[in-house]
Formats: C-alpha cells, sequence, structure tokens
C-alpha cells in the first residue's frame, strides 16, 4: 500500500510550548486515517502544518513521495490537499452550486468568458449535481439555498466542496463536532463514500465510538508527538483511551499498525 | 490583522472624527472673564446656508472691532438645538459677559438661556426668537411676518386674475419659516386653506428640495401661476421645474433672503420679487446692545428689534415701497 | 441523505423548486418591493386624478435618478455587510469640484476630475475598512463629517451655476410619443443592469454575496477577501461619479449644502428594495424599485394634498416593514 502523505521529525515551538515535538504522520492511499488525542496535543498544529497554515521549524513533509515545502495554505490546495474547517464553512444565502465553486467559479468559453466575465451556470449545475449525486447527498435540487438546509446536510456541502476539489487528501477537523447522532452517522456514512471514490481521508475528532466506526488506523497523539498508530479492529476503544491520556503505555497495545 | 498597523488606523479615524467635531464649535477664546478681558459667546446655526455666516462673520468683526475675545459655536444640522445648549453651557462656565445666539428652536433653548442670564450674561438673539419671546433680554431679527407680508402684497398687486397659489414651505415649527409663511398669506389676504392654494409642500431649504417640491405641484396642479418660496436656494429649484416644464414665463415667483444670488436672480427675472434681510445689521445691533450692558449695565429693550426689510423687485406695484435689483446688489449679502 | 440509494443527478440539477417559477419568483427578493410599488402607483392612481398619465410617471423616474443612482452603490457595500453613510457627502464633493472647475475650465476635465474625487474618497473608506478592518460605519461617518465641512471650506458655501451642455446633458432626452425619457434615467437603467450582470453572472459577484455572507467561510475557500471589498468600494464610487454628474443635469447647481440626506435616502431605498443591512441578500433590482417607491411616496402624497410630514412617516414604516420581512426570512431560514 502506497503511502500518501508523510512526515518526519515535525517541530514547532510557540515561545516556550513545544506544539510540535518531532512527530512522525503517515497517511496511506485509500485510508481514513483517525487522529485522536487530548486538548493542547497537538493535533490541529499538526494538521495546519500538513496544509500550509503552520510552517514547522523543522522536519519534512512529502506527498505521494517527492518532498514539499507549503508557505501558505493555498499551496497545499494547490497540491491537490482540501481541508473541511470545524466552523461551518459555507455560506448559507448563495445555493448549493455557488458554494461547491465559491472561489473556483467556471466561466463561459469563447469571448462571453473573457470579455464579459460571464459564469457557466449549466456547467456548474451539472457539476454539483454530479458531485451530490456522487456521494450521494440527498437534497431537493441544488439550487437550494444552503440556509435552508439542515445543520448535517450543511456540513455534507462543505464535504461535498472538499471532495470535489481533492486530488490527493481529504482532511477533516472535527467535522461533527456541531451535528446531532443522526446527522452525525450522515456525514460518517459521507466521509466513507469519499474513502470510496479514491480518496484518503485524514478525520480529526474526539468521538471515540465514531472514529472506531469508519477509521482504517489510529494515529494516537499525545504531548506534541505521535505515540502510536493502531489498529481499531484488535485495539479496544479503552485501551486508546488510555493511551491517549497517559495512562497506559504505547508499548502495552496490541494491535499496533 | 497586526496590531500596530489596527491602531494607527484607529488613530486616523480619531483624528478624522475629532478634526469634524473641532469644526463643530471653533473656540477662539484662550481664557474668559478675568483681568479685565471681555469674551462673548456666539451661537450659530450650521453655517452650511451663507445667511448665518454672514451674520456670524458680522457679529464677531464687530466684537473684535471692540477688542473682545470671542468663543464660537454652530449647530450641526438644522434645528439641532443639542449642539448649542452644550455650547452655552459651556460658554456660562467660561464666564462670557454676553452670548448672541440665533436659536435652531424656539422652545428647546429656553431653559439653558434662563440659567446663562441667571449667572448675570446677557443673551440676545438674532435672526429668530425664542418663545415667549421675553425668555432672552433682546431679539435682532428680521420681523419674518412682515416681509412675508410685502412679498405677498406685492404679489397681490402683480397676479391679479385667477391666482393658484403653490407654497414651497420649509418646517413650520421654524420661527421664520412660519412668520413668513403667514406673513405671505395676509400680505395676499387669504386665510390658511384658502381655495387659491393650490398646493404646498415642505422643502429643506436647498434647490434640489425645491426643485422636486414644484415638479410634484406642477404635475398635479399644471394651472398654478403664483409661487411662494421660503428662500431664494428653493425658488431657483422651483424655477428649473418650471422651465423643464415651459411654464417659466407664466408663473411669478416671490422669496424672502436678497441674497446676492437671490437678487440676480430677480435681476434675470427668475424671482419677481423677494424681501432683503440684513444680517450684518443683526450682528452689529447685537454688539452695540452687548456693550452698552457691559460698560454700564444697561440691558436692551426687551422684543424684537427688527433690522429691518426691504422689497427688491424690477416690477414696482403702485403703493408698494422697493427698491430695484441694482440696488439690491449693492446691498446684499454672501457672495456676489 | 446519505443512505444507499444514489441520488439522481438529472433530477438535483433541474432543480424542482418547490412549485415552479411562479412560487420562485414570489419567495424571491424583488417580489416584495414590486407588490409595494404596484400598490402605491395603484392607491394614487385611484385617489388622485394628475398621478396616472405619462408625464408624471417620467417625472417619477427622472426625480429618482440622483438618490436612486447612489443607492446602486450603496447596494454594493451593504451586500458586503458594510454601509456607507459618506456616498452622498462623496457626490456632493464631486460635484462641487466639478462645478468650480467647469466654471473657468473644460467641462470634460472638471468631470474626469470628479470622477477621479470619487475614486480616491471612496478608495480611502475602502482601504481603511478592507486593509485595516476597522467598522465601516465609524470609517464612512468620520468621512462624511470631514467631507461636510470641507466641501464647505472649498466653495465658501456658495453653489456654481452650471451652463455646460456635457454636464447636464442627462437632464436632456428623447420625447417618445410625448414623453420624455431624460439621459439620466436611461444611464441609471443601465448602471442597474451592468451592476445586476456583475452581481448574478460573474464570478466577483458571487464573491461579493459570498464576502457578506459568511466572511469566514468565504475567506476560508481562497476568496481574498480584503481585496473583494476594496473593488466594491471602488466600484460604488464609479457609481458615485455617475450619481454627481447625474444632480447636475437634474439641478443645474452645484450646491455645496445640497443632498445632506441622500445618504439616509439612498440606505432607505435599499432596505425597501429588499437588501439586507446584514449582508449577503439583496440586489440592484429591488433597490431600483426601492427608490422608485420612495419618490412616488413624495410624488403621490404632494399630489394627494397630503402634508408632507406624512410622506416621512410612510417611508419610515415601508422601512420598518423591509426590516422585519429580512428579519423572518433569514430567522426561518437559519434552522
Ligand atoms: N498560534 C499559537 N501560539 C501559541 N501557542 C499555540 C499556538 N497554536 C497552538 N499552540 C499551543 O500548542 C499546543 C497544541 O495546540 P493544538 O495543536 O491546538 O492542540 P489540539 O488541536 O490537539 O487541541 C497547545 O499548548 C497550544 O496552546
Ligand atoms: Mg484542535
Amino acid at each position: 500500500m502506497t503511502t500518501v502523505l508523510q512526515a518526519r521529525g515535525l517541530t514547532k515551538h510557540y515561545g516556550h510550548v513545544v506544539a510540535m515535538d518531532n512527530t512522525d504522520f503517515d497517511l496511506r492511499a485509500g485510508e481514513i486515517l483517525a487522529v485522536i488525542g487530548d486538548n493542547g496535543a497537538g493535533k490541529s498544529t499538526l494538521i495546519k502544518a500538513l496544509t500550509g497554515a503552520v510552517i514547522p521549524d523543522s522536519g519534512t513533509i512529502s506527498l505521494k513521495g517527492e518532498e514539499v515545502h507549503f508557505r501558505d495554505a493555498l499551496d497545499a490546495r494547490k497540491a491537490g490537499i482540501e481541508t473541511v474547517y470545524q466552523e461551518l464553512g459555507v455560506a448559507p444565502a448563495l445555493d448549493i452550486t455557488q458554494n461547491l465553486y465559491l472561489g473556483r467559479e467556471q466561466r463561459r468559453k469563447g469571448f462571453l468568458g473573457t470579455v464579459f466575465r460571464k459564469l457557466d451556470k449549466p456547467a456548474m449545475r451539472r457539476g454539483s449535481a454530479r458531485q451530490m449525486a456522487d456521494l450521494g447527498i440527498r437534497v431537493q435540487s441544488i439550487r437550494q439555498k444552503v440556509e435552508t438546509l439542515s445543520g448535517g446536510q450543511r456540513q455534507a456541502v462543505a464535504v461535498a466542496r472538499v471532495a470535489a476539489w481533492a486530488t490527493s487528501v481529504v482532511i477533516m477537523d472535527e467535522p461533527t463536532a456541531a451535528l446531532g447522532v443522526r446527522e452525525t452517522n450522515q456525514v460518517l456514512g459521507l466521509i466513507e463514500r469519499v474513502r470510496e471514490n479514491g480518496l484518503p481521508v485524514v478525520l480529526i475528532s474526539h468521538n471515540m465510538p465514531n472514529v472506531f466506526q469508519v477509521a482504517d488506523r489510529i494515529h494516537i497523539h499525545r504531548l506534541g508527538r505521535r505515540i502510536a498508530l493502531v489498529d481499531p479492529n484488535s485495539t479496544t476503544m479503552e485501551e486508546a483511551v488510555a493511551v491517549m491520556t497517559g495512562a497506559k503505555s504505547p508499548e502495552s497495545l496490541g494491535g499496533r499498525a | 490583522m497586526n496590531t500596530t498597523r489596527r491602531l494607527a488606523a484607529a488613530g486616523i479615524a480619531m483624528t478624522l472624527l475629532t478634526g469634524a467635531a473641532a469644526c463643530g464649535s471653533k473656540d477662539e477664546a484662550a481664557s474668559g472673564g478675568s483681568g479685565g478681558d471681555v469674551t462673548i459667546g456666539i451661537v450659530e446655526l450650521n453655517l452650511s446656508n451663507p445667511f448665518f455666516g454672514t451674520l456670524e462673520k458680522a457679529t464677531e468683526a464687530a466684537a473684535t472691532a471692540k477688542g473682545w475675545k470671542v468663543m464660537k459655536a454652530e449647530a450641526k444640522v438644522p434645528g439641532d438645538s443639542a449642539t448649542q445648549v452644550t455650547a452655552i453651557e459651556n460658554m456660562i462656565a467660561r464666564n462670557v459677559k454676553a452670548i448672541v445666539l440665533d436659536p435652531a428652536n424656539p422652545t428647546a433653548l429656553v431653559d439653558v438661556v434662563k440659567k446663562a442670564r441667571d449667572k448675570g450674561i446677557l443673551v440676545v438673539t438674532v435672526n429668530a426668537t425664542l418663545t415667549p419671546i421675553d425668555a432672552a433680554d433682546a431679539t435682532f431679527a428680521t420681523d419674518n411676518t412682515n416681509a412675508g407680508k410685502l412679498i405677498g402684497q406685492w404679489a397681490k398687486g402683480t397676479v391679479t386674475s385667477n391666482p393658484r397659489i403653490a407654497m414651497l414651505d420649509f418646517d413650520l415649527s421654524d420661527g421664520p419659516a412660519g412668520g413668513r409663511h403667514n406673513g405671505f398669506l395676509e400680505g395676499y389676504g387669504i386665510a390658511e386653506g384658502a381655495p387659491e392654494i393650490a398646493g404646498s409642500a415642505l422643502t429643506k431649504g436647498t434647490v434640489e428640495t425645491g426643485q422636486s417640491a414644484m415638479e410634484n405641484l406642477l404635475s398635479a396642479h399644471s394651472d398654478i401661476n403664483l409661487v411662494y418660496t421660503i428662500n431664494e436656494p428653493v425658488a431657483h429649484g422651483a424655477y428649473t421645474a418650471m422651465k423643464n416644464k415651459g411654464v417659466e414665463s407664466k408663473v411669478t415667483t416671490v422669496s424672502v433672503d436678497g441674497a446676492c444670488s437671490g437678487v440676480q436672480d430677480v435681476k434675470d427675472g427668475i424671482i419677481g420679487a423677494t424681501a432683503m434681510q440684513f444680517p450684518s445689521k443683526m450682528g452689529e445691533m447685537a454688539v452695540a446692545a452687548a456693550a452698552e450692558y457691559i460698560a454700564n449695565g444697561t440691558k436692551p429693550k426687551s422684543g424684537l428689534t427688527d433690522s429691518g426689510t426691504v422689497l427688491i423687485t424690477d416690477k414696482p406695484v403702485a403703493g408698494l415701497e422697493s427698491q430695484t435689483s441694482e440696488w439690491g446688489l449693492q446691498n446684499c449679502w454672501g457672495e456676489k | 441523505m446519505t443512505d444507499t440509494k444514489p441520488a439522481d443527478a438529472a433530477l438535483l440539477e433541474q432543480g424542482e423548486d418547490r412549485g415552479g417559477p411562479v412560487r420562485a419568483f414570489v419567495s424571491s427578493q424583488v417580489a416584495g418591493p414590486l407588490a409595494a410599488l404596484v400598490l402605491a402607483v395603484l392607491v394614487f392612481s385611484l385617489t388622485t386624478s394628475t398621478f396616472l398619465n405619462a408625464g408624471n410617471l417620467s417625472l417619477i423616474a427622472t426625480q429618482s435618478v440622483v438618490v436612486g443612482t447612489l443607492a446602486l452603490g450603496q447596494t454594493l457595500i451593504i451586500l458586503t455587510a458594510g454601509i456607507d453613510l459618506a456616498n452622498g457627502a462623496i457626490m456632493v464633493m464631486a460635484a462641487v469640484v466639478i462645478g468650480k472647475l467647469a466654471t473657468d475650465g473644460n467641462a470634460l476635465w472638471a468631470l474626469v476630475a470628479g470622477l477621479v474625487v470619487c475614486l480616491v474618497l471612496g478608495g480611502l473608506n475602502g482601504v481603511l475598512i478592507s486593509r485595516f478592518s476597522l467598522p465601516p460605519f465609524i470609517v464612512t461617518l468620520g468621512v462624511l463629517s470631514v467631507l461636510t465641512a470641507a466641501a464647505r471650506l472649498y466653495t465658501d458655501s456658495q453653489s456654481y451655476p452650471i451652463s455646460s451642455d456635457l454636464l447636464t446633458i442627462l437632464n436632456d432626452g428623447p420625447s417618445i410619443g410625448g414623453v420624455d425619457i431624460t439621459y439620466g434615467v436611461m444611464l441609471w437603467i443601465g448602471l442597474t443592469a451592468v451592476l445586476g450582470y456583475a452581481l448574478t453572472q460573474t464570478a466577483w459577484g458571487v464573491r461579493v454575496y459570498a464576502v457578506g455572507d459568511n466572511r469566514a467561510a468565504a475567506a476560508l475557500t481562497g476568496i481574498k477577501v480584503k481585496r473583494v471589498l476594496l473593488s466594491v468600494y471602488l466600484t460604488a464610487a464609479v457609481v458615485y461619479a455617475f450619481a454627481a454628474w447625474q444632480a447636475l443635469g437634474r439641478t443645474p447647481t452645484a450646491d455645496p449644502s445640497g443632498y445632506g440626506t441622500a445618504n439616509l435616502d439612498s440606505i432607505t431605498a435599499v432596505v425597501i428594495g429588499g437588501t439586507s443591512l446584514f449582508g449577503g441578500r439583496g440586489g440592484v433590482v429591488g433597490t431600483f424599485i426601492g427608490a422608485l417607491i420612495v419618490t412616488v411616496l413624495a410624488n403621490g402624497l404632494t399630489q394627494a394634498g397630503i402634508d408632507s410630514l406624512y410622506q416621512q412617516v410612510a417611508t419610515g414604516v415601508l422601512v420598518v416593514i423591509a426590516v422585519a420581512v429580512d428579519h423572518f426570512v433569514r430567522t426561518r431560514q437559519t434552522r
């Protein structure tokens, strides 16, 4: 199985605080990798380093075997890494199509596009309808304004946008934190669908049942570094939490992946 | 966003704001009241109308000619009495000897004026009166009712058959505006609501509001042949409306003010007659009253002292005293 | 939503928008203002004999152009959740600069100078608001105060009569079947069409709505929020320059004390036209109708012989209704 995104020895200091302490990271093609850890363990900092939002003090990142140096989030996005943020990243007054294409609108061909800057609305509608159908997201119409959707549907739109534009990796930082049980399940199903469509997913979550439900591997983060990488089929939830909180040493785990 | 930059920008914004506030109340007195130094206060309406600027400048010039110091303040918008109240409170605190006030509202300033007078400060109003009129020590103003009456009488003698009148007013709670309106009706010899009045509309005393009001009235009453206007900018705007409709030769317009631009409009046939006011004279009379009070404690005669009104027209009406626009251009106020 | 049945892409794309085009129009932003306009026109047509004729209707359009044009620029700014209290003052400043320069110079160059004045002042607002993230209300309030004084100082409170044909051309126009349609009205309609196109048919427009709707989300998708904001203030400035030209055409006098409430009047037109003060919703067509509504009220009530103060009452009631409708729309749809 090939490794898509890899990091070695990432370190980041904020004054005296060590947010990343020589940590490693590995994401394989076609997997859902859950990243768990206590508050302040450094999960978000790691993700930001991988998406160009934070520049590490030292360490290397490589994408599909090639070393990369992202200067900002746009660099990472150009390399095909897309992120769903915890805060709902959608514009409620715009419709689904406009949200999916926000910042990447398509223009008409010919002088209508070049001179009159006219949007190619039919093409964008086709594209977003296909994307929503591919992911099995059920809404009445892609012309619906996002504000008419439920919280779960909105997060689904955010996921759909990311999945539509990502060509190598999808990252989600606590995508279900604001959702109820039923909606959370819908989004988890969606994450699995993204994997089925061929993109690896990094899922940061606090919710252990969710993590064990969908993850192929679990990256356990503690005190700024990865202390274990486990297989959820051979590790229990209790064990993972114990390691995550420092109650148990990572060596004691059986199912190392 | 970097913090220092934000602070710098906030600083710029604050400077803009305080700069603007400073424009609203200039304070040229170093210190008031001590050691024989005399300071008087001048409180004006908003200076966007050159009439008030002329009045303020004349008052200030007369006061500085006497070697006095001057504290000045102006309302920010028409009717802005709150700024004037604050200004008078500040002047009381600075121990001014007299205050020359052009009140933005006839009643809102009565209390603060009483406070000043209780402190022994002479308060005279110019251009407009307080209600009751003896709330101030004296008033030097155009008798606006008389001004309205003059143009009303002239109109009566000019538009003799089938009068259809449009009234282009300013907020009638404003003292001068109400006086002119009533005076015009009295001079013309009709009552409020008389059938001769085709319609009336409120303006803001500016060219463009005069134009819109006249357009609306003409649209409803194409037979209008006499237009009363609160001031000359409104008359000018009304003329544009008539000209656009091609009825300007059939309509006679009367106004009040006597600004040089208005007198020019009389000369050009845009305005039939206007009642000229004398703002400089108001200011000078007010300063003379203050000088008398400061020198020997004599208060001026209470009530309204008319600073004079002259009818300006190039089509005189028999039995009604008037001056030509030539004379008017010699004696008008504001930029020529 | 993510059940096993795949959604049908063709069906999704067709967008069976509950109830078809009629329902879609009724729930669109323009329907409410248009209904109010039709109602006002009906009432005045039935109660006065002089309201409903071609001459008066063309007069209403002519009377709407100055505040209506200003309100187009204001709409762009309000769509980004901003506000411009200085637009009237910017227009007046441009008008007096044009008037003064044209008095002893070339009218065309004076007009260009007016455009430059608008761009500099709109740019100042835009930079302070976008680059330094200062609140639009405060920035434009400050600029308003400065400009009100500056216009007076620059002109010594005098107004300049305008005689140049170029400067007053917007008051001219062809007479179609005895009805005068001024070039100013045509320009107003043209500007509404161009801005309407830009807002609904280009990526710039989508981004303007996105920035006003959810700034954080817009930034996360890679939209350069500050650049969009600056472009909006500069575009509005160009529109204000057209408004200054409209003002000189309508009233051939560059008057520093004129249009003292044009800023609030333009906001009134925008709000009555259905654009949300919270940003992200509305558009220029609504504003066009909103400006007409305000003029119709003034014109109709004057003709009906009703005290002008009731114009302000009626306008105020409409503003409250518009804001209440907007509030209802936003809270109902935000589940
Ligand atoms: N921009 C920053 N400045 C200073 N300290 C930071 C910054 N970002 C993160 N940290 C610190 O680094 C540590 C890891 O934070 P974070 O990556 O947000 O953890 P997590 O997402 O696992 O809760 C925390 O102690 C946090 O306070
Ligand atoms: Mg975090």
